[in-house]
C-alpha cells in the first residue's frame, strides 16, 4: 500500500515537471534568448515582503543596478510582482501565440528567480526551455538505444553461435572506435548551419547509435544464463516456440537491467549533448538546453563565483532521481503482480 | 666495517647533494665583455615553478613552432639583437654593437668576446654562421626561414674575423635589426655532427640528455619527466651581469609544470603551487583580484595587447568548388554597404565589458591602441548606430518584411552562419553577443561551433564556411609581420586567399603601400605609408574588428624585478633578473588592505 502512495506522489511530481516545462512558454517569465547586457552574471532577485514603509501582503522586488564589484538593489522603488503579467510573446504547444505569463515583475526590476548568466539572460526562463529539448532528447534517445541493445542482445544470446559472435564482435567494433574522428568526420559532411529541429534528431540518432554497445553485451549475458535454467529447458521440452520462451520466461529477466541502465543512460545523454555541441552537433546558441547550459560550467570561475548558474545540474539531478525511483517502484509493482 | 660503511653511506649522500645542487655562477674573467643591466640587485638562489597549458613538444629552437615549446627554449636560449620587451625597442644582445651601410643591405655585427656557451665551450662568428645555416636549410623546414628570405632571395651570411659577422641582404629592410630577435644562436661543436649525417631532426627532442643541450640563454636544461615537468637550472656562464657584477640569473632552477589548461594555471598558482601566470582570462584575473588582499599577489593589467579579434566574411573565389548556397551569400558579403551596417550594428563596448570584463579595448582597425608607435590616431571610432546600419543596408538595396526580417535585392531573407572555435570560450561569447546584435537588424545568424582543427580546415583548405571570428596579431609590433595578411598574395590574406593579382584597387593600393614600407628605412615615412594602410583597411573593411583584450599577469608578491610586459614572452622575458626575496618589501605590505 505504502508503495502505490509512494508511486502515486512520484508519477504526479514527474507529470507536473513534464507540464511545466510543455508549458515553458506561460511558466518562463522571459524570452530566453533575450539578452540584458546590463545583467550580466546578475544574481536571483530577492523577493521581499518587508519594505521601507513595514509588511506588505503582496510580494514585491526591487530593480538591480551595477555596483563597484557586482550588483546591488535600488530600494527607492518597490515593484510588485504579478500573476498573469503581460510580457515577452511566445508561442504555446508550437500552435497559439501568446503574451501572458504566469507570473512577472514591472520594469525595470526583472524577475530572475535564478539569476541571469553571462548575457544576462534569464537562466530560470533557459531552464524552463532547455528542460524541454533535453528531457525529451535523453528520453528519446535511451528508448532508441535500449531498444536497439535488447533486440541485439537477445538474439545474441539466445541463437549463440556464429550469430552470436557477429553482434558481438560488431558491438566491440563499435566500443572501439575512434569516436572523435568519428564525430569530425560527421561533421564535415553535414552542412554548415543545421537547424534546431534537425539536430534534435541528429542528437537522438547519434546518442543512441553510439550507445547500444554496452547495454547489448549486458542483456546477452542475461539472455545467456536464462536460456538455460530448469524452467525454460522444461518449457521448451513442453515445446514453446522461440517466441514464447523469450517474451514469457527471458525477457523478463532482462527488466532488471533495463531500468537501472535507462536510468544511468538519461543524464549522462543529457549532458553527452554538450559534448556534442562541441563539434558544432549539438543545440546551439541561443537555443538553451541544459547540456549546454552546463557546458558554461567547465570555466573554473564561473564554477567558482556563480553558483546559481548550477541550476541545470539541480534539474537534471531531481528529475533523473525521480525517474530512478519511479523506475525502481514500477520494477517491484511488476514483480509482485507479474506471479 | 659497520663505520666505514656508514662513512660510505654519507659520502654518498653527500656525493647526491651536491649533483643536485645547481651550478654556482663562474667568476667573472678580464676578457669576458659581460652585459651590465639594470633593476634591483637581487639575491641568489630559489626555483620559480610555472604551470604550463601542456607539455613542449621539442627543444630545438630552429624547429619549435608551438608557443609552449618556445616558452622554455627562449630561457635556454640567446639572440644576437632583441626587442626590449618594454621599451619595443632593439638592444644589444650576443652582439656588441652592429652597424648597418648607408644603403641599409648591409650589417655588421660584433660579438661579444670571451664569452661561453652553457657547457663551458667559447661562442664565436663560426657559431653565428653555422646557426643562420640552419634557419636557412630548406630540408630543416625552420618556421623562421620565411623571414630570412627576402623577395626570394636569403640573406648572406660571412664571417669577418673571429668575433666579426657580416649579413648582406638582397635589399633594403626596413627595421632588419628585428629580424635576429629571438634567433637562437647554436652551439656548432655540439649540432654539426648531425647537421653533416642530415640527422638534425633528431636532435635536441625533449629526450636528449642534458649534457647533448647547450645554449646561451640564462638557463640551461637539466631535467625533462614526460608528463610531469621539465626543470631547467642555471646557466653558470651566462653573459650578463647586474650593477653590483653579479653574474645572472639569480634563480637556481626554473621548472615547468604540465598542468592541462588555463583554468589549471589559475588553480595551482591560487593553491601557491606555481609562482608566475601569464595571459589570463579576465574572468580568472577578477577571481585572483577578490583574493589579492590577503595573498598578496602582484597582479598587473598591462593593458591592451597586439592581438585582433575580427569577423571575416568569406570573400574566396569559389570556382569550382560547388558552394553554392555560399556563392550565393557572397553578393552581400562582397557588398561594402552591407560589411558597413554589420560594423555599425555591432556593439563593441559590449564584448568588452561582457567578454573581457572591462579588461579590453574596442578595435576600429588591425593595429590597437597597444601599438603606440604604430598605430594611425586619426582614425574614426563610430559608435554603434543600429539607425546608421539601416540606413546603409536601405542604400545598398536591402529591405525588410513585415515580421522584420532584411530580405536582399531579390527578396531572399538574410541568413548566414558564424563558425568559430568551439574551445575559445571568449570567441564562442563574441559570436554569441555578435548574433544577438545582427538579429536587431533582421538578420538570421547562426553560431557554429567547431574544433580548432576543422575550422581552419574551412577556412584555409575547403572554403566552406560564410564568416568566421578569428584573432590574429601578437607578436612584434612592427608592420612586417603583418605582411602576410595584408599583401593580396599573403597566406593570411583570409578573406581571399590565393589572388593571384589584387581582387580589388584598394588591395592593389595596399599591396603597394606594404612594399614600399618594407624598403623604407624612415621611421616617419614609414609611419605615413602604414597609416595610409590601416586608413584603406578601415575603410574597406575586409575584417569587421572587434575588440582586444588587455594582458593580464599574475606573480606572488615575493618574486623581484617583476616586470610583465605587452610582448611575448609576458612575464619570462627577464627571467635572468627574475629573483625571490626572503621578505616582503614594506611598500607592498604597507599596500595590504
Amino acid at each position: 500500500m505504502r508503495n502505490k502512495t509512494a508511486m502515486c506522489v512520484l508519477m504526479i511530481a514527474l507529470v507536473l515537471v513534464h507540464l511545466a516545462l510543455l508549458f515553458a512558454g506561460f511558466f518562463a517569465p522571459y524570452d530566453p534568448a533575450a539578452q540584458n547586457r546590463d545583467l550580466s552574471y546578475a544574481p536571483p532577485t530577492r523577493i521581499h515582503f518587508v519594505g521601507s514603509t513595514g509588511f506588505h501582503w503582496g510580494p514585491f522586488t526591487y530593480g538591480m543596478v551595477k555596483d563597484f564589484d557586482g550588483y546591488r538593489e535600488d530600494q527607492s522603488q518597490q515593484i510588485p510582482l504579478r500573476l498573469f503579467a503581460k510580457g515577452d510573446s511566445y508561442t504555446l504547444l508550437w500552435v497559439f501565440h501568446c503574451k501572458t505569463h504566469f507570473f512577472g515583475a514591472d520594469r525595470p526590476a526583472r524577475l530572475q528567480l535564478f539569476g541571469a548568466d553571462a548575457y544576462g539572460r534569464d537562466e530560470f526562463s533557459r531552464l524552463l526551455y532547455g528542460g524541454q529539448i533535453s528531457l525529451a532528447a535523453g528520453l528519446v534517445a535511451t528508448l532508441i538505444t535500449l531498444a536497439v541493445a535488447t533486440i541485439i542482445g537477445t538474439v545474441s544470446g539466445y541463437y549463440g553461435k556464429w550469430i552470436d559472435e557477429m553482434l558481438m564482435g560488431s558491438a566491440e567494433l563499435f566500443l572501439a572506435l575512434p569516436w572523435f574522428y568519428f564525430l569530425v568526420g560527421v561533421r564535415a559532411f553535414l552542412p554548415l548551419h543545421v537547424s534546431p529541429k534537425e539536430t534534435f534528431l541528429l542528437l537522438i540518432i547519434v546518442i543512441g547509435v553510439i550507445g547500444w554497445a554496452r547495454p547489448a553485451r549486458l542483456i546477452r549475458g542475461i539472455v545467456l544464463s536464462a536460456r538455460t535454467r530448469n524452467y525454460v529447458v522444461a518449457a521448451r521440452a513442453f515445446g514453446g516456440s522461440d517466441f514464447y520462451l523469450l517474451r514469457r520466461h527471458i525477457l523478463p529477466e532482462t527488466f532488471a537491467v533495463l531500468i537501472p541502465q535507462a536510468t544511468l543512460l538519461i543524464p549522462q545523454y543529457i549532458a553527452a549533448e554538450a559534448t556534442l555541441s562541441f563539434f558544432g552537433l549539438g543545440i546551439s546558441e541561443p537555443v538553451p538546453s541544459w547540456g549546454n547550459m552546463l557546458s558554461t560550467l567547465q570555466q573554473y570561475n564561473v564554477l567558482v563565483s556563480y553558483s546559481w548558474l548550477l541550476a541545470p545540474a539541480g534539474a537534471l539531478v531531481i528529475t533523473s532521481v525521480m525517474y530512478w525511483r519511479l523506475a525502481d517502484r514500477l520494477h517491484y509493482w511488476l514483480q509482485s503482480h507479474s506471479i | 666495517m659497520k663505520a666505514a660503511f656508514r662513512l660510505a653511506l654519507v659520502v654518498c649522500l653527500l656525493a647526491a647533494v651536491c649533483i643536485a645542487a645547481a651550478p654556482t655562477p663562474q667568476p667573472l674573467t678580464a676578457s669576458e665583455q659581460v652585459q651590465r643591466v639594470d633593476g634591483e640587485v637581487g639575491a641568489y638562489g630559489g626555483r620559480l615553478v610555472i604551470g604550463q597549458r601542456a607539455e613542449p613538444k621539442t627543444l630545438n629552437p630552429v624547429t619549435a613552432t608551438d608557443a609552449l615549446s618556445r616558452e622554455a627554449i627562449g630561457r635556454c636560449n640567446a639572440d644576437l639583437i632583441s626587442i626590449n620587451r618594454l621599451s619595443q625597442k632593439t638592444e644589444p644582445a650576443l652582439t656588441e654593437s652592429w652597424r648597418m651601410s648607408g644603403d641599409g643591405r648591409v650589417f655588421t655585427l660584433k660579438l661579444r668576446k670571451g664569452i661561453r656557451f652553457s657547457d663551458g665551450h667559447p661562442f664565436d662568428a663560426d657559431d653565428v654562421v653555422f646557426s643562420f645555416s640552419l634557419y636557412l636549410d630548406e630540408a630543416i623546414g625552420s618556421p623562421q626561414r620565411d623571414l630570412l628570405v627576402i623577395d626570394g632571395k636569403p640573406l648572406v651570411v660571412s664571417k669577418l674575423d673571429q668575433y666579426t659577422v657580416r649579413f648582406t641582404l638582397p635589399r633594403p629592410y626596413a627595421a632588419a635589426e628585428r629580424l635576429f630577435d629571438g634567433l637562437a644562436m647554436l652551439p656548432r661543436h655540439l649540432l654539426e655532427k648531425a647537421y653533416r649525417e642530415g640527422k638534425f631532426d633528431q636532435t635536441w627532442t625533449l629526450n636528449a640528455g642534458a649534457s647533448e643541450i647547450a645554449g646561451l640563454g640564462p638557463f640551461r636544461v637539466k631535467q625533462y619527466v614526460s608528463g610531469q615537468h621539465l626543470v631547467l637550472e642555471r646557466n653558470p656562464y651566462y653573459w650578463k651581469v647586474d650593477r653590483n657584477n653579479n653574474r645572472l640569473p639569480y634563480l637556481d632552477e626554473l621548472v615547468f609544470l604540465f598542468v592541462g589548461s588555463e583554468d589549471q594555471q589559475v588553480m595551482r598558482f591560487e593553491a601557491g603551487e606555481t609562482d608566475m601566470v601569464s595571459r589570463l582570462s579576465a574572468e580568472n584575473y577578477a577571481l585572483l583580484s577578490n583574493e589579492q588582499a590577503h595573498s598578496g599577489w602582484q597582479l598587473a593589467d598591462l593593458g591592451p595587447s597586439l592581438e585582433y579579434n575580427f569577423l571575416v566574411f568569406n570573400l574566396n573565389d569559389l570556382g569550382p568548388k560547388k558552394l553554392d548556397d555560399v556563392a550565393k551569400k557572397q553578393a552581400w558579403f562582397g557588398d561594402l554597404g552591407f560589411r558597413q551596417a554589420v560594423s555599425a550594428a555591432i556593439d563593441r563596448d559590449s564584448i568588452v565589458r561582457l567578454v573581457y570584463g572591462a579588461r579590453g579595448t574596442a578595435l576600429w582597425g588591425n593595429v590597437g591602441p597597444g601599438n603606440k608607435l604604430w598605430i594611425n590616431q586619426t582614425l574614426p571610432r563610430p559608435q554603434r548606430s543600429l539607425d546608421t546600419a539601416r540606413q546603409l543596408l536601405k542604400a545598398a538595396g536591402f529591405s525588410w518584411d513585415s515580421s522584420g526580417q532584411l530580405l536582399d535585392t531579390s527578396r531572399q531573407p538574410v541568413e548566414f552562419s558564424i563558425v568559430t572555435s568551439s574551445s575559445n570560450t571568449q570567441r564562442m561569447k563574441i559570436a554569441t553577443l555578435v548574433q544577438d546584435d545582427l538579429a536587431h537588424l533582421g538578420m538570421q545568424v547562426h553560431v557554429v561551433p567547431l574544433d580548432f582543427r576543422s575550422m581552419i580546415d574551412r577556412v584555409f583548405q575547403s572554403f566552406n564556411y560564410e564568416a568566421a571570428i578569428m584573432g590574429l596579431g601578437g607578436g612584434d609590433p612592427d608592420p612586417n609581420p603583418e605582411m602576410n595578411v595584408w599583401l593580396s598574395s599573403g597566406a593570411t590574406h583570409l578573406w581571399h586567399l590565393g589572388e593571384t593579382q589584387p581582387a580589388t584597387p584598394w588591395e592593389g593600393e595596399v599591396d603597394h603601400l606594404m612594399q614600399q614600407q618594407m624598403v623604407t628605412l624612415n621611421y616617419e615615412k614609414r609611419k605615413r605609408l602604414y597609416d595610409r594602410v590601416q586608413q584603406l583597411i578601415s575603410e574597406n573593411l575586409p575584417f569587421i574588428f572587434l575588440a582586444t583584450p588587455n594582458v593580464l599577469t599574475g606573480a606572488k608578491a615575493q618574486i623581484g624585478n617583476f616586470h610583465p610586459a605587452v610582448l611575448d614572452h609576458y612575464t619570462l622575458w627577464n627571467a635572468d633578473q627574475l629573483f625571490l626575496r626572503t621578505q616582503p618589501r614594506a611598500v607592498e605590505r604597507a599596500g595590504i588592505r
